[in-house]
């Protein structure tokens, strides 16, 4: 279930030597990444516009110049509660097989490069936020950053298949 | 052959698409020809090349480019002869070919300039190409010096030379006024019109060939020089070639263009056209070869949306400006105005862009009368109107299947046969009206028949018989005219390979719906039936009521309001199940709370306090929409949602307020259907109140 399917260290040598950066950002306690080929900018929150009857993890619709993206809590996706948010959250927004949208994050942290060899795959133990959303772990110094697997985490929203790897 | 129904103005704007085209078509066929030149037998680049000479010959010969067509004729020979392989694509063969398109851009050009060619204009490819397809083995000097010059050459010969085409000569894209040239290019050529075959005025046919011609040409060359002339045309006139003793023939004669013979129809005289013809095609030219691109439809939509983005961005600015300043600054307020001004109009000229007349819709439609009319033996008459007005192109495409169901359907199911009508004190020959009119930011468009109107008891019939309506339900005649646009209907007694199985009207609707727009019918017994489709002008923006709901505010379109109430007390009724209906006018009409529709919180729920707006749906049932307030209204861009979203229900779309803020535009449509859910009621809930009233 947490098997991390693109990920390089389930290949040969020649990926190994592969530097891959991420973008590394903070809900409530922990941090997590994604990678930064996805990501298209960062901007502060700005109220949405709410959409009718949706799952309550998709906050609504922004206007990024003149296109509407969607916004997603990822706090609240993971079931850990609605984020109350100021304008000190961020909003990250990624693009997911051709499609643009949100995230609202509490910060972000910092851009990591790392090689693919050093990812590890996330171990089977029982923890409050669903394995299919995380695509690895990344140990920085003496704590972890959790990679996520977008298209998991939005599978309902976007093509299944994203090409993009998290 | 020109049309005489046709105006001057018309003309010249076919005269100017064509010449559009002929630059589009040669530069394809310089391509093509480059192409050939590096692979060599492509046959598909042979056809190209064969299919876009062939198009510019047709459109010459329809605006009367006779040397035009005269050397199209033999370019496309040689080709045929190549795709057929009976040529071989040799380095001689290419040279030709290309040398024979260059001449042929060059005659273009001089058409498009209302210039008559010389009359040995590129005479040496064309007699290059007759080579070749005589299939001459002459080696090197692909360029056969003519005839030689007109320096009186030692030992002239006289002919004398008949020449009668068949009636069918034009139709096989012949002219006899090149073989004149021809002929003329061989020596001094004396000509004599031949009119004895010329008919009454009412016989005359205009595809027909009448006119003969008897000739004098003295000239240095064999008979069999001048027969190469008719090679073409030898198995479709009368032809005599003889030698004359004598010759006593006048220099120079100008021979009467042929080609006007469609003209003669007016006046036998051809004089006037060759008049008329240089002057039309001049200011053809001065306009036509820079007065339109074409341009990817992408870019125009880009266009589109970057104007929309300005539009907003302006009100944006210009709002908090408003806001900060106070309006201390009258010149910084009055450049604001003009910015506004300035955007409001790029952006109608943007819009503009995308606009075309419905023209290129209804102008298959006569023929689909004819054929359907012929098919189904009744005598049909079709009259358009509006055929200009002007609507977004995107439209356009969309408009062709609901009126082509629609007027397929009224020939076929409205008109009845001549006997019927005849009995009813109609004419035999039925009409069919189509127009098309502005409307606001609509366009209005009605399929109009003079036939038997709908046949009530047969519909409503039907409709029990397919349980679409219950066997008790007591249905208004509007109500019954509608059960057409129900799925599954057919109205014809019997059904008829024309209009199939009546799956038309629904998806008439379904595609009318689709374009933001709506289909009504009305229908008098014996007098006829009429179909207005109502369609917005532009998929791109749409007229719309921002409503308050809550914190929230939505877009209601604005072609579906009717109007907006507060109701009194006394006027809402809650119905037995829960649902609440207003009386308006005697009338009652179903609310929809769009606050509990949507969710939103902290909206009015009390319909006294806050607003109905009364809204027509596209079957003409009404609804009350419940909302807070109305903000007022606007024209806003429409934004999709699934670019990057799934569908939301109930919602079509969304735009961007002056504030920057996303506001989502209301489906209507679907609104019923999630408030029936919510609410658990059926689709016929309208039809027991309606009863009731």
């Amino acid at each position: 279930m947490a098997e991390p399917q693109d990920l390089p260290n389930t290949g040969p040598d020649a990926a190994a030597a592969q530097a891959r950066q991420f973008i590394s950002f903070r809900v409530g306690d922990d941090e997590f990444a994604i990678d930064i080929m996805a990501v298209r900018e960062i901007k502060g929150w700005t109220e949405t516009t709410v959409l009718p009857n949706q799952q309550d993890y998709m906050l609504g619709v922004l206007n990024l110049r003149g296109t509407i993206v969607p916004i997603f809590d990822l706090r609240c996706r993971f079931g850990l509660g609605l984020t109350t948010a100021t304008r000190s959250h961020v909003v990250i927004i990624v693009a997911i097989g051709g499609r643009l949208l949100g995230l609202l994050v509490d910060a972000v942290s910092d851009i990591l490069t790392v090689n693919a060899a050093d990812i590890r795959p996330v171990p089977d133990v029982d923890q409050p936020i669903d394995n299919a959303f995380l695509a690895g772990i990344i140990p920085v110094g003496d704590s972890m950053v959790v990679l996520l697997s977008l298209e998991n985490l939005f599978a309902n929203h976007g093509p299944a298949n994203a090409a993009i790897a998290a | 052959m020109s049309t005489p129904s046709f105006g001057s103005d018309e003309l010249a704007q076919f005269r100017r698409t064509f010449f559009e085209e002929c630059t589009e078509l040669l530069a394809d066929l310089e391509e093509r020809l480059g192409a050939l030149a590096a692979y060599s037998s492509d046959v598909e680049g042979l056809n190209a090349i064969f299919r876009a000479v062939h198009s510019v010959k047709a459109g010459a010969g329809a605006f009367g480019y006779t040397v035009l067509v005269g050397f199209a004729h033999r370019f496309e020979a040689l080709l045929d002869r190549l795709r057929d392989g009976k040529a071989e694509l040799d380095e001689r063969t290419l040279a030709a070919l290309v040398a024979a398109a260059d001449v042929f851009s060059a005659l273009v050009d001089l058409a498009r300039q209302g210039e008559t060619p010389a009359d040995d204009f590129g005479a040496d490819v064309a007699e290059e190409l007759s080579a070749l397809l005589k299939g001459e083995t002459q080696t090197t000097a692909p360029i056969r010096p003519t005839a030689s010059a007109p320096e009186a050459p030692p030992v002239d010969r006289s002919y004398r030379i008949v020449f009668r085409p068949n009636a069918e000569l034009f139709r096989h894209a012949n002219e006899p006024l090149y073989l004149i040239r021809e002929l003329k290019a061989l020596g001094t050529l004396t000509i004599d019109c031949d009119l004895a075959r010329l008919p009454a005025f009412e016989a005359f046919n205009v595809d027909d060939a009448y006119l003969g011609w008897t000739m004098t040409l003295r000239a240095d060359c064999s008979p069999a020089a001048i027969a190469e002339v008719f090679e073409f045309v030898d198995d479709e006139c009368e032809l005599i070639i003889e030698e004359i003793a004598d010759a006593q023939a006048e220099p120079e004669v100008v021979a009467p263009p042929p080609a006007a013979e469609a003209e003669a129809t007016n006046s036998p005289s051809e004089s006037k056209s060759s008049e008329t013809k240089p002057a039309d095609a001049k200011t053809a030219g001065k306009t036509g070869s820079i007065s339109s691109i074409r341009v990817d439809l992408y870019r125009v939509d880009r266009l589109v949306n970057m104007v929309g983005e300005l539009v907003i961005a302006q009100a944006m600015l210009a709002q908090q400006f408003i806001e900060t300043r106070k309006q201390d600054d009258p010149g910084a307020l009055q450049g604001f105005e003009h910015l506004a001004g300035l955007t409001r109009e790029l952006q109608e000229c943007v819009m503009a862009i995308r606009m075309q007349p419905v023209k290129s819709v209804f102008s298959r439609m006569p023929r689909l009368v004819r054929d359907v009319g012929h098919k189904t033996g009744k005598d049909v008459r079709l009259e358009m109107s509006g055929e200009q007005t002007e609507v977004d192109k995107t439209v356009i495409e969309e408009l062709a299947d609901p009126l082509t169901h629609m007027i397929r359907n009224a020939v076929d199911h409205g008109i009845e046969d001549a006997d019927t009508r005849l009995a009813a004190g109609k004419p035999a020959g039925g009409v069919i009206r189509l127009s098309a009119q502005h409307a606001g930011s609509n366009i209005l468009i009605h399929v109009e028949d003079d036939g038997a109107g709908l046949d009530r008891d047969r519909l409503l019939a039907k409709a029990i018989d397919k349980g679409i309506v219950p066997a008790s339900a007591k249905l208004s005649a509007e109500e019954i005219d509608e059960l057409i646009f129900s799925p599954g209907f057919s109205t014809a007694a019997a059904v008829t390979d024309v209009s199939g199985r009546g799956v038309g009207m629904d998806v008439v609707r379904r595609n009318v719906q689709a374009l933001g727009g709506r289909v009504q019918v009305v229908s008098t017994p014996g007098k006829g039936t009429r179909f207005t489709l109502v369609i917005p002008l532009t998929l791109a923006v749409l007229d719309g009521m921002v409503v308050a709901v809550g914190w929230e505010k939505y877009i209601l379109p604005l072609t579906s309001i009717v109007e907006s109430f507060r109701p009194g007390r006394g006027q809402i009724r809650v119905v037995p199940g829960g649902g609440e209906v207003v009386s308006i006018r005697g009338e009652f009409v179903r609310l929809i709370h769009l606050a509990r529709v949507f969710g939103v919180s902290e909206a009015v729920s009390d319909p006294c306090q806050g607003l109905v707006v009364l809204i027509e749906l596209a079957n003409g049932s009404k609804l009350g929409v419940v909302v807070d307030e109305l903000i007022g209204q606007q024209q806003v861009v429409i934004k999709s949602l699934q670019d990057n979203y799934d569908p939301v229900p109930g919602i079509s779309g969304a735009t961007i307020l002056g504030n920057g803020r996303v506001a989502l535009i209301v489906d209507i449509e679907e609104l019923t259907r999630l408030h029936d859910r919510s609410a658990r009621a059926v689709d016929t809930t309208r039809l027991p109140i309606a009863a009731n009233a």
